[in-house]
C-alpha cells in the first residue's frame, strides 16, 4: 500500500506514524503537483490524503491557501483514475469553496453526474449538492429527479440524502420532487426505500392528512430496511399522538401495527416499536404489556447495547406507570451487578421507583455493596433517587436517612457530597420526623468535613433549624469545636450560628455568651468582628434579655438588595464626610430570576442560604416583589405559581406568566423576552382586560422601561380581591409598547419609536391557585390530630372517564394538593382507588382530603370526598371546588 | 448543516471517532455544530476515550451515555471506534452504524486492524467514514457494501474500471478478504 513518508530507519520507536513531523507548509508545496502536465495520479492521491490529514487533526488553512489547494485540485478532474477522483470529492467537500470558486468545478461535477460511472455519478451528486446555492439548484434540478428513480441503488439514495440537505435550504425546490421521491419509496433496494421515506415525510411533514394516508399504505405493504421500519414506527406514532387528540374513546388506530413490529426479526425495529408503545400518551397497562415483555428479554440479553436501550426504556415507564415496570424486577436486580456502569445506575434507579414499602430495606442493603465501586456522578443520581423515594415513603425515612448518613462518611469528591447534604436537608424540611436525627448526622458531617462550602452550609443551617428543636444545647459542642479546629471562613459562619442559638433560645444565652467572648482573641478579622458585633446586639454586656424582634430580623432576615447593586455602590461611593447610606442602593433587580427556573427544574435547591447559595424560586420572588414599593404593603406571599406561556413558541416576543396570590392582591408577573435582534422595545405594559374576572380590581401597573434583545425583563400587573374569598376568573392580555428600530452593526436605538401592540393569550386564576403543595409524612396522625369537628363528606358523581387514574389526576389538579404516600398512582385495572390529598389554603389553613373512586362498566366514575381542616369554612370551600 | 432536533426525524449520527489507543486521531468526522471549535472536539473525544478506556469493549459493543449523548463503541487490536448519537437516538441504530464500520475497516484493511495499518492507509478510511454517513444522514450499514464501494478504487492504477459495478466491487472486497485469510 501507498506509504507517504518514508519510514524513519528508527523503526522501533513506538509511536510510529506514516504522518510524522508532517508540515501544513511542506504539504502545500507539494500540492504543485497537481499542476504538473503529467499527473501521476498515485502521488497526486498521497498529496490529498495529507491534507486531509492535517484537516482532520484541527488544522486551519487560511482563505489564500484554501483557495489556491481548490484551483489546483480542479485541475485533477482531467485524470481518468477513479480513485483520485474519489479523494478529489473528498477534499473538495473538506475545502467548502465559496459560491464564486464552486463555479470552476460545476460543469467538471455535471459531467461526472451524466457519466455512465455509477460511483461517479452518485459522489458527484453528493459533491455538488453540498457546494451549490439555489440558482444553481434549478439548473441540475432535472438531473437530479433522474438520479433519485435511477436503478442503481447508489445513485438514488445519494440523490435522496442531498435532497434531505437540501430540503433545509431550498424547500421549494426538493418539494417539486414528490412523484419521484414517491416512487423510490417503492425501490426494491433497502436503504433506497429509507431515504426515500425520510425524505417524503419531510416534504409532507407539515400535512397531517398526507402524513396518516403515507403512514396507512406503508403499514400496510412491505418495508425492507430494519432502519426505514424504524421510521415508519416514528412517523406511526407521530399520527397516533396528533389523532387520539380528536378522537378520545375506542381503541387507538395502528396500535396493532406497532404490536406486530415487536415480532420484527431486527432488534433495531423490536426496540423502536417497544419505545414507541411507552411512550404513547395515556398508554393502558394492556397497551404496555406486549412491550414491557420483550423489554424484560432484552434485560438478560448478550449484548450491553441491548440491556442498556431495554433498561433506559424501562427506567422511563417507571416514572409513569411503576406497576407496569415491577414485573422486570428480578431481571433488574440482577443487572444491579452489571459490568457496564450506566447499565447498573439505570437498574438501580428504576428500581428504586419501582419498589415498593416494604421493599425498601432490602434494596439498600443491595446498594450500599454496589456504591463503592461506581464513579461519583452515577452515585450522585443513585442519591437522588433515594431522596425521591424517601419523600415518596415518608414512613421508610430512618433505614433511608441512615443509608444517606453512611455514604455520608465514606470517600467522595466535592459535588457527591454536596448532593448527600442537599438531600437530607430536604428530607428534614419535608419530614418533620427526620429532622432531629438528620441534623445529628450533620453534626457529626462536619465535624471531620474536608469542604469549606459544606461547612459554612450545614452550619448556617443548623443556625436556622436547631434552635427550633425540643434540645438545641446538644448542638452547641459541635458549633463551637467548629471555632476551635476550622478555618477562618468556617469559624466566622460558626460564630453567626452560635448567635443564633443565643438570639432564639434565651436559656442558653449566657453560655452563647461565653463562647462568643473567647470568639474575640481569635486571630482572624471577620470571626473577630463578628464576635463583638454578635455581643453588642445581643446585649451580651451581662444583662440576660429578652432578644427584640429588630435583632432577630437582623440575624435571620435576608438582605433584600441584590448583591450586584450593592457591589457597585459601594464601588462608586467615594470615601467623604457622608456615610454610605444602604437605602440609596437600588432594589431593583437587573437580571431576572430567570436562569433559576431552568435549573429549578432539576431538583429543588437545598440550602437556601445566602449569600453564597442560590436560593428557592419562592425565595427570590418574594425578594423581587418585595423590592418594589407598588407591592410592599401587600403582606406575606402565600403562593408562585409556575410560569405559563402566553405566547407560541418561537414567536416575536415570548411572554409568561407567574401568578403571584397574596391575602389579598394577585399579582401577574409578565416575563417577557424579545427574540428580535433588530428592535428595541421600551415602556412594556400589559393591558389586562378583568371584565371576565369580576371580583378582581386593577389597583397598579409596573412597566418595563426596556427591553433589549435577549434580555428577559419583566412588567407587573397587581389586582386586589376580597380577602376570604375564593376569586376565580379569565384574564385577557395584550402586550403594549414603543417599538424602536436597532441598527445591528452598531447596536445603537433610533430616537423614534412606534406605538404597538401583542395579542397575548388568556391568563386564568382557578381554585388550585389558592393551595399550597405541602405533605406531610404520617397521613393517619394528620388526619387524627386535625379531629373530625370540620370534617365536611360528599359524594359526587364524574360522569364517564377515560380511566380511572385520568379522573384522579383531573381531581388532584384541580384542587392543587399534594398527593401523600404515592397514592396518585392508580393500580392498572382496578375498579376502585383511594387516594390522599394534604395542602396548606390561602391564609395558612392545612387541609387534608381524603377521596374515594369508583368506577363501573360504563366507565362512570364516582367520588366520595372527605374534607379535614382547621376551619370550617375552608372544609366547604373545598367541597365548592369540587361542586363546581 | 442544521439537523432537525425533532424526535420523529430520521436516526441522526453526531460524530464518529476513530482514535488510537492514546486517544490520538486516526480519523474523525463531526455532523453537527454541537462542539464548534477543535478545542471543543478534542475536548469531547478525550473525555469519551477516558471514560471509555478501562471498559472491556472487544467481545461486544458497549455503551456509555453523558452529556446527553449516547456513544456505542469498539475496541480492535489499539484502535478505538465511536459512534455519537443524540439522547433520543435509537441505541441499535447506532449499533448497526458501529457494526458497519467496524466491519468495513476490518475488511479493507484484510484483517490488520491496528493504528498503523489504519493510518497506511487513512485514504480508505476517510472514503470509508464517506461512505457510511453523509452529513449526519446514515448511508449504508452494510460493512460489506461500504468495503465494496471504497475497494472499488484501489484497483491497480491505469486499468479500465469505469464501467465497474457494486457487484464486482463486492467481489474484489470478498477477494480481499479471502487472500488475508489464507496468508
Amino acid at each position: 500500500m501507498a506509504q507517504f513518508v518514508k519510514k524513519d530507519d528508527d523503526r522501533d520507536e513506538e509511536e510510529y506514524s506514516p504522518f510524522l513531523g508532517i508540515e501544513k507548509g511542506s504539504v502545500l508545496q507539494e500540492a504543485r503537483v497537481f499542476n504538473d502536465p503529467q499527473l501521476d495520479s498515485r502521488r497526486c492521491s498521497q498529496v490529498i490524503t495529507k491534507l486531509l490529514y492535517l484537516l482532520n487533526q484541527g488544522e486551519t488553512f487560511t482563505k489564500v491557501e484554501a483557495t489556491e489547494v481548490f484551483f489546483a485540485v480542479t485541475k485533477l478532474f482531467q485524470s481518468k483514475d477513479i480513485g483520485l477522483r474519489r479523494m478529489v470529492y473528498l477534499i473538495i467537500k473538506e475545502l467548502s469553496p465559496s459560491s464564486d470558486e464552486v463555479i470552476i468545478v460545476t460543469s467538471s461535477l455535471m459531467k461526472d453526474m451524466n457519466s455512465k460511472t455509477d460511483v461517479y455519478r452518485a459522489n458527484a451528486i453528493r459533491v455538488l449538492c453540498r457546494i451549490t446555492d439555489g440558482t444553481l439548484l434549478t439548473q441540475i434540478e432535472r438531473y437530479l429527479k433522474q438520479a433519485i428513480v435511477d436503478k442503481n441503488p447508489v445513485v438514488a439514495s445519494a440523490a435522496l440524502v442531498s435532497g434531505i440537505h437540501l430540503l433545509q435550504t431550498n424547500p421549494e425546490i426538493v418539494k417539486r420532487w414528490s412523484n419521484e421521491v414517491q416512487e423510490a419509496v417503492q425501490s426494491r433496494a433497502a436503504l433506497v426505500q429509507f431515504h426515500a421515506l425520510a425524505l417524503l415525510h419531510q416534504i409532507r411533514q407539515n400535512d397531517r392528512l398526507a402524513v396518516s394516508k403515507l403512514v396507512t399504505s406503508l403499514t400496510r405493504g412491505t418495508v425492507r430496511s430494519p432502519l426505514a421500519q424504524c421510521l415508519l414506527i416514528r412517523y406511526t406514532s407521530q399520527v397516533i399522538r396528533e389523532s387520539s387528540m380528536n378522537n378520545q374513546s375506542g381503541d387507538r388506530p395502528f396500535y396493532d401495527y406497532l404490536e406486530g413490529c415487536l415480532r420484527h426479526k431486527a432488534e433495531m425495529v423490536i426496540f423502536e416499536a417497544a419505545r414507541a408503545i411507552t411512550e404513547l400518551n395515556g398508554v393502558t397497562s394492556r397497551e404496555l404489556t406486549p412491550a414491557i415483555t420483550v423489554l424484560q428479554l432484552f434485560l438478560s440479553s448478550s449484548k450491553p447495547v441491548l440491556r442498556f436501550a431495554a433498561v433506559r426504556t424501562l427506567n422511563k415507564v417507571a416514572m409513569t406507570h411503576p406497576m407496569a415496570v415491577t414485573n422486570c424486577n428480578i431481571d433488574m436486580e440482577s443487572l444491579i451487578s452489571d459490568q457496564n456502569r450506566s447499565i447498573a445506575t439505570l437498574a438501580i434507579t428504576t428500581l428504586l421507583k419501582t419498589g415498593n414499602e416494604s421493599g425498601v430495606d432490602r434494596l439498600m442493603k443491595q446498594i450500599t455493596n454496589f456504591m463503592s465501586d461506581i464513579a461519583d456522578e452515577f452515585k450522585i443520581v443513585v442519591v437522588d433517587a433515594i431522596r425521591s423515594l424517601c419523600l415518596k415513603f415518608p414512613l421508610k425515612y430512618r433505614s433511608l436517612m441512615n443509608f444517606l448518613s453512611n455514604i455520608l462518611r465514606e470517600e467522595g469528591g466535592f459535588e457527591y457530597k454536596k448532593a448527600i447534604v442537599d438531600s437530607i436537608v430536604i428530607l428534614i424540611r419535608d419530614i418533620p420526623d427526620a429532622k432531629e436525627s438528620g441534623l445529628l448526622h450533620l453534626c457529626e458531617f462536619i465535624e471531620d468535613c474536608e469542604f469549606t462550602y459544606l461547612s459554612t452550609q450545614i452550619l448556617h443551617f443548623l443556625g436556622v433549624e436547631g434552635p427550633k428543636t425540643s434540645d438545641p444545647s446538644k448542638y452547641i459542642r459541635y458549633i463551637y469545636n467548629r471555632v476551635i479546629l476550622e478555618n477562618a471562613t468556617v469559624r466566622a459562619s460558626a460564630v453567626s450560628t452560635l448567635a443564633k442559638f443565643g438570639a432564639m433560645v434565651d436559656s442558653l444565652k449566657p453560655r452563647i455568651f461565653i463562647l462568643l467572648r473567647r470568639c474575640l482573641y481569635d486571630n482572624d478579622d471577620e470571626v473577630r468582628d463578628r464576635a463583638t458585633l454578635y455581643l453588642n446586639t445581643l446585649g451580651g454586656d451581662g444583662s440576660v434579655v429578652e432578644t427584640d424582634k429588630d435583632v432577630k430580623d437582623f440575624l435571620f432576615g435576608s438582605l433584600d438588595i441584590p448583591l450586584v447593586n450593592l457591589e457597585t455602590s459601594l464601588k462608586n461611593y467615594e470615601p467623604t464626610e457622608e456615610q454610605f447610606d444602604i437605602s440609596s442602593v437600588p432594589k431593583e433587580v437587573k437580571s431576572q430570576p430567570l436562569a433559576e427556573k431552568k435549573s429549578a427544574g432539576k431538583k429543588p435547591t437545598a440550602l437556601g442560604a445566602p449569600p453564597a447559595a442560590p436560593t428557592s424560586t419562592v425565595d427570590a420572588y418574594e425578594k423581587l416583589l418585595s423590592s418594589i414599593p407598588e407591592f410592599s404593603t401587600f403582606g406575606q406571599l402565600f403562593k408562585s405559581s409556575a410560569p405559563v406561556e402566553l405566547t407560541e413558541a418561537e414567536t416575536e416576543y415570548a411572554v409568561n406568566v407567574v401568578k403571584h396570590i397574596f391575602d389579598k392582591h394577585v399579582v401577574f408577573q409578565y416575563n417577557c423576552t424579545n427574540t428580535i435582534p433588530e428592535q428595541l422595545l421600551e415602556n412594556v405594559i400589559v393591558v389586562v382586560d378583568a371584565s371576565e374576572a369580576e371580583e378582581f380590581a386593577e389597583v397598579a401597573t409596573k412597566p418595563l422601561k426596556a427591553l433589549p434583545y435577549d434580555t428577559p425583563g419583566q412588567t407587573f400587573v397587581a389586582f386586589e380581591k376580597q380577602e376570604g374569598v375564593l376569586a376565580v376568573g379569565r384574564f385577557s392580555n395584550e402586550l403594549k409598547f414603543i417599538v424602536k428600530e436597532v441598527d445591528p452593526s452598531t447596536g445603537e436605538a433610533e430616537e423614534d419609536g412606534v406605538e404597538d401592540e401583542y395579542q397575548l393569550e388568556d391568563s386564568e386564576i382557578v381554585a388550585a391557585d389558592y393551595m399550597l403543595k405541602v405533605g406531610v409524612s404520617n397521613f393517619r396522625n394528620a388526619w387524627e390530630s386535625l379531629g373530625p369537628d370540620f370534617e365536611r363528606i360528599d359524594e359526587y358523581g364524574l360522569g364517564p372517564r377515560e380511566s380511572l387514574s385520568e379522573a384522579v389526576n383531573a381531581v388532584i389538579n384541580l384542587l392543587g394538593m399534594q398527593p401523600c404516600e404515592g397514592t396518585e398512582v392508580v393500580a392498572a385495572n382496578s375498579r376502585s382507588h383511594s387516594c390522599l390529598l394534604s395542602g396548606v389554603y390561602i391564609g395558612n389553613v392545612k387541609v387534608l382530603v381524603r377521596l374515594s373512586f369508583g368506577v363501573d362498566s360504563s366507565k362512570e366514575v364516582a367520588m366520595k370526598l372527605a374534607v379535614r381542616s382547621e376551619d370550617e369554612s375552608v372544609s366547604d370551600a373545598i367541597h365548592e371546588i369540587v361542586a363546581n | 448543516m442544521a439537523i432537525p432536533a425533532r424526535r420523529d426525524a430520521c436516526p441522526t449520527i453526531k460524530n464518529v471517532l476513530l482514535l488510537d489507543s492514546g486517544g490520538r486521531r486516526v480519523a474523525v468526522k463531526y455532523y453537527t455544530d454541537e462542539w464548534p471549535t477543535n478545542g471543543a472536539k478534542l475536548a469531547f473525544e478525550r473525555s469519551v476515550f477516558l471514560k471509555t478506556q478501562k471498559t472491556n469493549a472487544r467481545t461486544e459493543v458497549e455503551i456509555v451515555m453523558f452529556e446527553n449523548n449516547v456513544v456505542v463503541y469498539k475496541f480492535i487490536q489499539d484502535l478505538h471506534f465511536f459512534v455519537t448519537g443524540g439522547d433520543y437516538e435509537n441505541e441499535l441504530a447506532l449499533d448497526a452504524v458501529l457494526q458497519g464500520l467496524s466491519d468495513a475497516v476490518t475488511l479493507l484493511l484484510r484483517g490488520n486492524v491496528d493504528q498503523r495499518e489504519a493510518l497506511e492507509n487513512l485514504n480508505m478510511m476517510f472514503l470509508c467514514l464517506d461512505e457510511i454517513i453523509d452529513a449526519g444522514m446514515i448511508l449504508e450499514t452494510d460493512g460489506n457494501m461500504i468495503a465494496g464501494k471504497v475497494a472499488t478504487h484501489n484497483m491497480d492504477d491505469g486499468a479500465p474500471l469505469s464501467e465497474q459495478t457494486i457487484s464486482q466491487a463486492l467481489a474484489t472486497a470478498r477477494e480481499h478478504l479471502t487472500r488475508s485469510l489464507l496468508r
